[in-house]
């Protein structure tokens, strides 16, 4: 591997507002950790470190925790690609491939610092609103390149949800009627494709709104008073709002970031329970430092150190026979 | 071990059993401080902020006071309906209600024309701010208005508005010369005074919120400019408002533009156009420059009239910042703006 002197790829600096400027980080050498897996690993075992060829993990064993999980309607959403992520020089993440699977929910553990929220948020470019953030790699949704895609239309398809919870200072309606009405941009956008040009307006956005605060199981604790202002909800009830508002985007991909991490074990349980219902109408990924918690919603795993993806495999393989040692050491801890 | 668990009522114990909340509670209250430990440096802030405070109100209170013993006594309510009128004798100039519609009419236009755009240009440099030597140089206007004497921007206002492309914003002499004295014009100029003042807490506000507002807006999809309208702006309405309301105070207790772009003239004049909006066209005065003309500094040697006018305006100011900070954080209920907090993190249910 140290024949392998890869140096770190080109990237397109992001600065808000003034896309397409290519500035070069302070390359160094980079054939990490996630290089060293990807040439020691065979392939067949481990697809999801794989940079460059990809091989489609076929015969993966069913997870343990996910009794539902049939792998007929797995289907693979989003793929990244030699994923690398940078904050001014600094790499953060380092060559990451992945895939996210609608129909089961990928964790993404690791410790602190170790890029995992990074990686979430270049999944729908939000990245490209941190200054100084920068991407290299190839991030597929359906086969398209998101950079392809409008940076908003892409939002609404992979939505996010964040560590704090973050609801507007607004009515609880008006939080989740918010992401569906649709600005003229977007109207326009949408009748260019064909497509319903609005967003639902009156009884019809009514209707939309309790749908998607049942789909966060919220709607039974607030359906009384949807006019209360959202930031009385108590953090877990906010929490929910916040996936409501998201789910209203009805988006492909939902990406949740330590989304339990401020809550209370109560709160934190009925959340949980409302990811693993989602996973079949979206693809989920999760990113948890609750290894308790990865255990419990997710399918497949994925394993970050300082940056690089060290192991990614079904949940079972994770927790119970990593393949290396430095999973073993950090899930070690999840079971004493 | 058990034993001695049991021998106390043990239904008491590790459970709530009583049904019925104690008769009697104890409300927490704040704890007193206790000066006695401080630091003697500490001890003479602490009484120099009371002093400071108690003299502060004092003075505001001995105004409030004065205005109002004095107004109140030569104060009575014709004097609100009736115009002035240009006699020597007290008893015959009349009442001051030129003035008051002058000083509500100046004010609305100052801050009708200085509330949007301080907003604007308050969003586009804290949200935008490109080009940056724009910014910096629009920063640095901002900030010379501020600091800037209104007898300045009231003498720059009178030239410029007498130009004869102007003329449509003012009257135009029989003989062809511009006046350049209205209210439109006398508002623009007085906008000058309120801009900077909404400018800064508008991005003073702006710089409140936390990002996690943008970042959810924008995770949903909606753009920069929809994220700015549909929940920043919003969000600072309370801030806004008490930019304004500084902003009306100023352009409320101005004389000079009065005196150089209004006219201070007797009565309101209106000038063809438009009616009802005939009135922005006119010359006209408002009620500093009528308390400054009949006070005992002034030429109008109306003295009573003078307390009474300035109790009247010291009311109009109070109700304007009452009414504008309400319209700021609007009904509780259905604009929950104004209870802005962070949210609770580990909060249970
Ligand atoms: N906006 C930012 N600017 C600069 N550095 C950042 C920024 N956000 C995160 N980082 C750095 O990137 C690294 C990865 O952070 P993060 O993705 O938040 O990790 P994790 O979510 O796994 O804790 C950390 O070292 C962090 O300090
Ligand atoms: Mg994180």
């Amino acid at each position: 591997m140290n024949q392998d002197p890869r140096l770190a790829p080109p990237v397109r600096r992001i600065i808000p507002r003034q896309a397409g400027t290519v500035v070069e980080p302070r390359s160094e050498p980079a054939p990490s950790a996630a290089a060293a897996v990807a040439s020691a690993a065979q392939p067949a075992v481990e697809p999801g470190v794989q940079s460059g060829a990809w091989q489609d993990p076929v015969d993966m064993p069913a997870p343990p925790r996910a009794p539902t999980t049939t792998h007929s309607n797995v289907v693979e959403r989003m793929r990244l690609e030699s994923v690398w992520l940078a904050y001014g020089d600094r790499w953060v993440v380092r060559d990451v491939s992945l895939p996210v699977r609608q129909g089961e929910v990928l964790a993404l553990i690791g410790a602190s610092g170790s890029g995992k929220t990074t990686l979430l948020r270049s999944l729908n470019r939000l990245t490209e609103i941190t200054a100084g953030a920068a991407r290299a790699g190839h991030i597929t949704l359906d086969g398209e390149e998101i950079d392809g895609l409008e940076a908003n239309d892409l939002r609404r398809r992979i939505s996010m949800v964040f560590q704090q919870p973050n609801p507007f200072p607004m009515s609880v309606f008006e939080n989740v009627a918010y992401s569906l009405r649709e600005e003229r941009a977007a109207r326009r956008r949408r009748r260019r494709a064909g497509l319903p040009g609005r967003g639902p307006r009156g009884d019809q956005l009514r209707a939309s709104v309790v749908e998607a605060l049942r789909r966060a199981g919220l709607y039974d604790e607030v359906g009384d008073d949807l006019d209360r202002p959202a930031l009385g909800l108590s953090g877990g009830q906010q929490q929910r709002l916040c996936i409501a508002r998201s789910l209203a985007a009805g988006p492909e991909v939902l990406l949740l970031d330590e989304p339990c991490s401020a809550l209370d074990p109560i709160s934190t349980a009925t959340i949980e329970e409302l990811i693993v219902g989602l996973r079949e109408s979206v693809a989920v990924v999760i990113v948890t430092h609750n290894l308790q918690q990865a255990v419990r919603v997710a399918d497949h795993v994925a394993f970050m150190h300082l940056g690089e993806l060290v192991e990614y495999g079904p949940s079972q393989q994770i927790f119970e026979h990593p393949r290396q040692q430095r999973t073993r050491d950090y899930v070690s801890g999840a079971f004493g | 071990m058990e034993g001695a668990l049991n021998a106390t009522d043990s239904s008491t114990l590790g459970v709530s059993g009583a049904r019925k909340p104690p008769a009697t509670l104890r409300r927490s209250q704040r704890p007193r401080e206790r000066l006695a430990g401080w630091p003697i440096a500490d001890r003479v802030a602490w009484a120099a902020c009371w002093v400071v405070g108690v003299g502060v109100s004092l003075v505001t209170a001995a105004i409030v006071l004065l205005m109002a013993v004095k107004g109140i006594a030569y104060l009575h309510p014709a004097l609100l309906f009736e115009h002035p009128s240009a006699a020597v004798a007290q008893s015959q100039s009349g009442g001051f209600l030129d003035p008051i519609e002058g000083t509500l009419l100046l004010t609305a236009v100052g801050t009708a024309i200085a509330a949007p755009l301080g907003v604007a240009i308050a969003v586009w440099l804290h949200e935008y701010g490109r080009p940056a030597g724009l910014a910096r140089a629009t920063e640095s206007a901002i900030e010379m208005t501020a600091g800037g004497p209104s007898v300045l921007f009231a003498l720059f206002g009178l030239i410029l508005f007498a130009r004869p492309v102007l003329a449509f914003l003012s009257q135009t002499s029989a003989g062809g010369s511009v006046s350049g004295r209205s209210f439109l014009t006398a508002g623009a100029v007085s906008s000058l005074l309120a801009l900077p003042l909404v400018v800064g807490a508008t991005r003073e506000a702006l710089a409140q919120l936390p990002a996690r507002l943008r970042e959810a807006s924008q995770a949903l999809g909606k753009t920069r400019a929809r994220t700015i309208r549909k929940v920043l702006l919003p969000s600072i309405r309370p801030g806004i408002a008490a930019g304004v309301v500084l902003g009306m105070g100023r352009i409320i207790g101005d004389t000079a533009i009065v005196i150089f772009v209004l006219g201070a003239t007797l009565h309101l004049t209106p000038a063809g156009g438009l009616p009802g909006l005939s009135a922005l066209r006119g010359e006209g005065t408002t009620l500093t420059a009528y308390v400054r003309y009949n006070s005992p500094a002034g030429e109008g040697l109306a003295p009573n009239k003078a307390y009474a006018a300035a109790f009247v305006l010291m009311l109009i100011v109070v109700a304007l910042n009452f009414a504008v900070v309400r319209l700021g954080s609007g009904s509780r209920r259905k604009r929950p703006f104004a209870r802005w907090r962070p949210a609770r993190a580990g909060s249970a249910q």
